[in-house]
């Protein structure tokens, strides 16, 4: 069995939160949190972490040179750098709006990375 | 490159040296190792214009000082440089200090320093109400002034180029030998060749005419911390304000600016390194801690920067201005420490004179000793403003927001004669990015400005030259 | 002379919050001037999510929240003219501005909303004592040159500040390819959301060093070391705490000033704390017709309540310009006790609507008791787990206890021990 500290990220609190997990990875309980919310964020940061991802994209032909892209809903914490790798190999042409989607499926996460304003 | 004059240096003293040998039919170079002319002592001082009565009386400190003091309004007016006759006080916080103010007194009227006073302290308080209240007495100097350092050496430079001289940016004399009676400046823009040379290196002269044999000019660089206040504390003070020096040292100035800020300092340290001009904390605490002591509602919730600048300061505690005594065409102008921007036009004056004693040399059919005014947006009246982006969009797209500077004045700055290069060169001659942001909005649309007119990618554009680089490569 | 009821100085999220909501009112001729090249203000370089999950329910990144307003503002007819930076406001609300295809333009207003937002503190405002090489810069210059020019403006970094603007910027750099040496906070607890403590330094294994600062900076031309030092309780370096960490950058997030030039060429009276105008529940300035919101009035940390804020002063300009005047006796509020301001600085007793009072706190506090008093009188009293400096606080004062209150009385807000 291992322990882990962690602060919850939840609401400003911030909850020193204790998790205990077994020798496989299942968490066995939480505690020190305050709220439901704080029990979710707890057993999702210790089995599978996700973070949002926001980067740019180059563009050709725009107003700018780059567009402002995220990930459509969060991506495994662990794959961040691997899909900047991605991210870094498009190459797109003006004009590019709201919401389109730059990268289908990154990396086969079932996410999109999709454009997050307008280029013209 | 073949020059009748090479004048090496482009701080203030080097700048009218060329300017005044502009006028005559000889070609003249001005030769810089910076990215930019005012990049050594001339761009960190007090920016005072002082009266006189300092130096000892004898010295070509007090001769070209007195006389420098007398030319300045008039070279400022030619050259369009902002110059103001504010008078400034040396104030006395003692019987002993009032006691100095005498003997400052005497010795400025034995200097020849006309409009002198020895005021009380009523009278110091209705010049200048925020003085401490500690203040005995004053000695109160009419004649001093302030100018900007940098826009003086900006604009005689760009006056001397309107007239034919050349300006060499990044052009570091690293050794000079004769050949044929001509010396030869081994340069980093390669060989430069020269009939007279004009050494005003600054900090460097000593090594410059180590060049030629002649190790006579021996400097100390001495340091000095300054803070600027944002120009809602420029009330503060309206005359320069000096302290008495006494056995503690110099005391420090507090100071307006020609642009409505405050300036104070400035500390007095050795150090052995020329060129290092990186504040100290001990430094800038000293500054603040005697400013206190003249003005008392001096606060640092008002600064907007720091700096520190180097003085050469010679052994022989006078001003080392001749020919050479080991090198037959070669003028030493070395150790201008204070009061040398006071100085500089009658130093330009006293060069002009002696180089003309050897060099045969007469005046060009047609020259001019102004330069004219750059555009100045945040001053003009409303009706002015409107005529200006009429005649020129560009000056209706304001870059700098804390002090109004519009595109078209750093599009100016870029093409005038002798222009910026550098982002901080667009400061010095605009003043976008001196304001209270200090540059953080209008940063990256200079780099952008710049990079346009220069045509390179932004990424080449840089502070000041060298590898100040602002960006690195592209994100993506 | 143009003549508009409404002018709405700066377009981001404060100006055009406060626009649609005064249209909506029924406010006919507004423009909005705004002195980039496009709506949106500072939202166009934060490319990070988190925004809009009080206002809208998701999570947007800055250039999507803002993008929502834009689009509003472009379907009903106010005046848009960006690339327009305004010089001036007069006594009798005429704004001059100027760019470079109107020229100068001068506006007569019935009302005006200053919604210009804030600037970084510089380094200068710091005196840290060393080189003035290039490679020093505040975290938002930093920001643009990365998410909107497309270039990196440094690979070693540290990060001055722990505010949310300098947690972000060391993720940001981070992903873009950078080492993030360290980020210093002069204070001992960080001004920054908990949550980007964790997802931006801890994920990335950056150091967080609290209670230290840089003392000094190194480098000839480009920016080569800093030297960071730990503070003592009086936030004065420790001697003997030095540590060299060579960098060619540094990053400045410590502090945000309102931009409030214009409004004190205006004659509007400034708040000595939160250095915006001081004003009514309707955000109006002392000087009748003209409002503030968003940055320029108080930094937030959240923009949805920039939008709150915005959508409050939209609608008071709205009613200032049908001719409502707030002239009427007032009940003034004050911070005590560990809470530094409260925004709105005055109520006007005859209002008509329940006022939020908008404050932060001086210090970080746990587990005590947030009190609302009127002279000896306990209007409100809650116990608050947490509070710190960095997240901005409200409480709600309902219409009935401030139409009961005596003229020139004075509302306090207070920490207590619980």
């Amino acid at each position: 069995m291992t322990k882990r500290e962690m602060v919850c990220v939840s609401c400003p609190i911030g909850c020193a939160i204790t998790v205990e997990l077994d020798d496989s990875g299942e968490v066995i309980s939480v505690s020190g949190n305050s709220c439901k919310r704080g029990d979710a964020y707890a057993r999702q940061e210790c089995t599978h972490p996700e973070r949002m991802l926001t980067s740019t994209v180059r563009v050709e032909g725009g107003n700018l040179p780059v567009v402002p892209v995220k990930s459509a809903t969060p991506v495994p914490k662990e794959m961040l750098f691997d899909c900047m790798k991605e991210i870094n190999k498009v190459s797109l042409k003006a004009p590019v709006h709201f919401g389109d989607v730059v990268i289908e499926n990154i990396l086969g996460t079932g996410v999109n990375i999709i454009a997050t304003n307008e280029i013209y | 490159m073949k020059y009748g004059v090479a004048v090496i240096g482009g701080g203030v003293v080097g700048a009218l040296i060329c300017r005044a040998l502009s006028k005559y039919d000889i070609s003249v170079a001005l030769l810089e190792k910076a990215n930019d002319v005012a990049m050594g002592a001339t761009k960190a001082n007090s920016a005072i214009v002082h009266g006189g009565f300092d130096a000892k009386t004898g010295t070509l400190k007090a001769k070209l000082n007195v006389r420098g003091t007398e030319l300045m309004p008039e070279v400022c007016k030619q050259l369009n440089v902002p110059y103001r006759n504010n008078g400034s006080m040396v104030l006395a916080f003692s019987d002993s200090e009032a006691q100095t103010v005498k003997q400052l007194y005497q010795r400025g009227v034995d200097n020849g320093v006309p409009k002198l006073e020895i005021i009380d302290a009523e009278r110091v308080h209705e010049l200048e109400p925020y003085v401490s209240d500690e203040v005995k007495c004053a000695l109160l100097s009419n004649t001093a002034g302030i100018v900007c350092p940098y826009e003086l050496t900006i604009a005689a430079t760009e006056n001397a180029v309107t007239n034919g001289a050349d300006f060499l940016r990044n052009c570091e004399v690293k050794a000079i030998r004769q050949e044929n009676g001509a010396y030869i400046l081994e340069t980093t823009l390669g060989e430069i060749e020269a009939a007279f040379v004009i050494n005003a290196a600054g900090n460097h002269s000593d090594e410059v005419s180590a060049m030629v044999g002649d190790d006579s000019v021996k400097l100390v660089s001495r340091r000095g911390d300054y803070y600027l206040l944002d120009k809602s504390f420029g009330y503060l003070a309206d005359h320069t304000l000096f302290q008495c020096p006494n056995e503690m040292g110099k005391g420090a100035l507090v100071t307006p600016t020609v642009d409505g800020n405050l300036l104070i300092g400035p500390s007095a340290v050795d150090q052995d390194d020329k060129d290092c001009t990186d504040t100290e904390a001990e430094g800038l605490d000293f500054v603040i801690s005697k400013a206190f002591k003249s003005v008392p509602a001096v606060n640092l919730r008002g600064a907007i920067t720091s700096f520190a600048g180097i003085r050469s300061h010679p052994t022989t505690d006078d001003f080392i201005i001749g020919w050479s005594e080991k090198s037959e065409h070669f003028i030493n102008v070395a150790g201008i420490e204070s009061p040398g921007l006071s100085a500089a036009p009658a130093i330009a004056e006293y060069v002009e004179k002696i180089l003309l004693g050897k060099l045969e040399c007469s005046l060009k059919e047609s020259y001019t000793l102004s330069r004219p005014a750059p555009v100045r947006f945040r001053h003009m009246t409303k009706s002015e403003r409107e005529a200006l982006i009429k005649k020129n969009s560009a000056y209706g797209r304001i870059i700098c927001r804390c002090e109004t500077i519009t595109e078209g004045e750093i599009i100016d700055a870029i093409k005038a004669p002798a222009g910026a290069r550098d982002v901080d060169g667009v400061k010095r001659r605009t003043r976008a990015g001196m304001g209270r942001c200090q540059g953080g909005f209008c940063g990256s649309k200079v780099v952008e400005i710049l990079a346009r007119e220069l045509g390179v990618d932004k990424n080449e554009i840089t502070k000041f030259g060298g590898e100040s680089k602002i960006i690195y490569e592209r994100t993506k | 002379m143009l003549n508009y009821d409404l002018v709405v100085i700066g377009g981001g999220p404060a100006g055009m919050a406060a626009a649609l909501r005064a249209h909506e009112k029924g406010v006919k001729k507004i423009i909005i001037l705004e002195r980039a090249d496009s709506l949106g203000g500072i939202l166009e370089q934060c490319i990070h999510t988190g925004f809009g999950l009080h206002y809208f329910g998701e999570e947007l990144s800055g250039p999507e929240y803002a993008g929502r307003f834009i689009t509003q503002v472009y379907d009903t007819d106010i005046d848009v003219k960006v690339d327009t930076m305004v010089l001036d406001i007069s006594d009798d609300n005429v704004v001059t501005a100027c760019n470079n295809f109107d020229g100068l333009l001068t506006i007569k207003a019935t009302a005006v909303v200053l919604a210009m937002g804030c600037r970084e503190r510089p380094r200068g405002a710091l005196s840290i004592a060393g080189s003035r090489c290039s490679g020093i810069m505040t975290a938002g210059t930093a920001q643009k040159y990365v998410n909107i020019d497309g270039y990196m403006p440094g690979k070693t970094v540290v990060i001055l500040g722990s505010g949310d603007i300098g947690l972000i910027m060391a993720r940001r750099m981070t992903l873009e390819g950078a080492k993030v040496k360290a980020v210093c906070e002069l204070m001992p607890y960080s001004g920054g959301l908990t949550r980007n403590i964790v997802q931006c330094l801890e994920d990335f294994g950056i150091p967080l060093r609290l209670s230290c600062t840089v003392v000094k900076t190194h480098g000839k031309d480009r920016l080569e070391g800093v030297t960071v030092a730990n503070v003592d309780e009086h936030l004065k370096p420790i001697p003997g705490t030095e540590e060299y960490i060579p960098c060619d950058t540094l990053m400045l997030s410590v502090g945000l000033i309102p931009e409030n030039e214009l409004s004190k060429n205006a004659g509007v009276e400034l708040d000595r704390i939160t250095n915006g105008p001081s004003v009514d529940e309707y955000r109006q300035t002392v000087k009748p017709g003209v409002f503030a919101c968003g940055n320029v009035l108080q930094v937030h940390d959240l923009v949805d309540y920039v939008t709150e804020e915005s959508q409050i002063a939209g609608e008071g300009a709205a009613r200032y310009i049908e001719g409502e005047r707030a002239d009427g006796e007032k009940v003034y509020t004050e911070g005590t006790n560990g809470v530094r301001y409260i925004v709105p600085q005055r109520i006007n007793k005859n209002t008509d609507k329940d006022v939020k009072l908008y404050f932060r706190v001086g210090q970080v506090f746990r587990n005590v008791k947030l009190t609302v008093k009127c002279g000896d009188e306990v209007i409100l009293s809650r116990p608050k787990k947490k509070m710190t400096p960095g997240e901005m606080e409200n409480v709600l004062i309902k219409t009935d206890v401030i139409k009961r209150l005596p003229a020139d009385s004075k509302i306090t807000v207070s920490v207590e021990e619980a």
